[in-house]
């Protein structure tokens, strides 16, 4: 287990007062908080090595590149990829999902081909797939989520057909906290010749993931939802994959030679990587991998199920309240969504916010799941390895107290 | 502490005045916040450039739903150009309490519907 006390000591934020109460921080799987660790490194990155990366001679140049290509070695390392050059640094999830659409979707989606995702996906793993549908002619399908919020693996091979090219699947649901068995179905996929995306914006900082082992072709995920800094993301693509798919941006640093009337492109990871990159940004991010693996990612997610099982029990006393999603935390992350019965999700994150906690509400950039659960909005609180059962029990009171304001 | 949760948002809210919809309105219009799932529908009886009736529906939070109530009870009766020109501050004076600029989004929602409808009637009147 590990040493909540401790670790709350690294993150400044958490001392912070809001409204005379101590922060309770509960919408991690919008954005996490970030350790000193991060801070620091970002902030010495400018102080002492700021400068553009590759093509330098000089003494900054190269110590900034340096940094920047070991936090790739990093990510390469902490989602177990094959080999760095598979680790395209984007600026977000949304950004990598798009870069998939629009590089490799384009070229090999055309009339009539299927593309099967779910309804509990994040907009931005929908609508970038919705829109190369209406330009290209193709047919989207979507799994159903059962009354548990889940999605079994038999369903994929229901729906697959010839014509079926891309599965494109969130890992972890940023509502539900449904854990989907990815690994099956992008075993069903590779069996029927399908690509498979994985969105992991909301399983990479929070359980261990590894793609070798999941043998997904493209996963996606940011920063600055496992403690690094905004603007970061990556996109992980196997080796043959990446270097099939065209760019996608073009400028500096993505050329290997340029003419008047041609360009050859450069390499992977570098074909993806056009213009000056997010460099303190990616610094930062391989703070926030060396700060995950000092507490081991296995550790994480147990302390986060601990907190899962615990809020689940309970915030089901509290009547009135129904929670959204599987209730085992076995195949699911510390996201949970609920309504409070009679009282819209803005009044309970107002109140609750007049007490210190911080939840998030209103669809969660996942309105088909919320037209599937047939409600307008949500409230969802999200936990992190710096969350305590006090805090739930924060949690549980405030929401008593939003119930006496209104009924 | 929740000094915008006053008595008479939550009788608003609770008790809604206006609430339901009209058999054959003149006009209506829906909005949607989609950042927070709320929804409102207004329906209006016009007649000789008065409101003669008014009715709305929606989900939303007790802000929205105060403020459409509340809006609501402001217009009804009153001369087209009158209810159109209501200005944004009457909005807030009516409801009176400190708003963020996410909450405002939410107490203006209803007033927004409100000008759409009447832009909708008179662009069918031409």
């Amino acid at each position: 287990m590990i040493d909540v006390n401790k670790i709350r000591q690294d993150f400044p934020i958490l001392s912070r007062k809001i409204n005379g109460k101590n922060l309770i921080y509960f919408d991690n799987a919008a954005t996490s908080q970030k350790p000193e660790s991060v801070l620091k490194t970002i902030d010495d990155y400018y102080r002492n090595h700021n400068a553009n990366i590759h093509r330098a001679i000089h003494t900054l140049g190269e110590e900034a590149t340096a940094m920047y290509e070991n936090a790739r070695n990093k990510v390469a390392n902490f989602i177990k990829a094959a080999r760095p050059e598979e680790i395209i640094f984007t600026s977000g999830t949304t950004a990598s999902l798009n870069l998939v659409a629009y590089a490799w979707g384009r070229l090999n989606l055309s009339q009539n081909e299927e593309i099967i995702l779910t309804v509990m996906e994040h907009h931005s793993n929908l609508v970038p797939w919705q829109q190369l549908a209406f330009e290209n002619g193709l047919t989207l399908k979507y799994l159903e989520i059962d009354e548990s919020g889940t999605i079994k693996a038999d369903a994929l091979e229901e729906i697959i057909t010839p014509k079926t090219k891309l599965l494109a699947i969130t890992h972890m649901s940023n509502v539900l906290g449904t854990i989907n068995p990815i690994k099956e179905m992008i075993k069903v996929a590779h069996r029927h010749n399908v690509t498979t995306v994985i969105d992991a914006a909301q399983s990479v900082p929070h359980l261990p993931v590894n793609v070798q082992s999941l043998d997904c072709d493209f996963l996606a995920f940011s920063g600055h939802k496992m403690l690094g800094p905004t603007g970061v993301g990556v996109l992980y693509g196997k080796q043959k994959q990446l270097e099939k798919m065209p760019p996608f941006f073009f400028g500096g640093h993505m050329i290997k030679e340029v003419y008047l009337e041609k360009t050859l492109f450069n390499e992977i990871p570098a074909k993806f990587e056009a213009g000056t990159s997010p460099i303190a940004q990616v610094v930062g991010l391989g703070a926030a991998i060396d700060y995950l693996e000092k507490i081991g990612m296995d550790n994480v997610r147990e302390h986060e199920k601990a907190l899962t099982d615990y809020a689940l029990s309970q915030l089901a006393q509290i009547e009135g309240l129904t929670i959204y999603g599987p209730k085992n935390s076995q195949i699911r992350g510390g996201v949970i969504a609920f309504n409070l019965h009679g009282i819209h999700s803005h009044d309970v994150a107002q109140i609750l916010d007049a007490e210190g906690i911080a939840i998030r509400v209103g669809n969660h950039c996942a309105m088909p799941l919320h037209t599937a659960l047939q409600i307008p909005a949500s409230c969802r609180a999200s936990f992190y390895l710096y969350n305590t059962k006090e805090e739930i029990d924060l949690l549980k009171k405030g929401l008593l107290k939003t119930k006496k304001v209104f009924l | 502490m929740n000094d915008i949760y006053k008595d008479n948002i939550i009788d608003h809210y609770k008790n809604p005045r206006h609430f339901g919809q009209l058999d054959k309105p003149t006009v209506s219009h829906e909005e949607v916040n989609s950042l927070c799932g709320d929804r409102i529908r207004m329906d209006l009886k016009i007649e000789n450039d008065q409101i003669l009736e008014v009715k709305f529906k929606g989900v939303g939070c007790a802000i929205s739903l105060a403020s459409a109530s509340m809006l609501t009870e402001e217009i009804s009766g009153r001369k087209l150009k009158e209810a159109a020109g209501i200005k944004r501050d009457r909005i807030l004076e009516m409801l009176n309490i400190p708003m963020s600029p996410t909450r405002l989004k939410c107490a203006l929602l209803p007033w927004e519907v409100l000008l759409k409808a009447l832009q909708k009637y008179w662009k069918k009147k031409l």
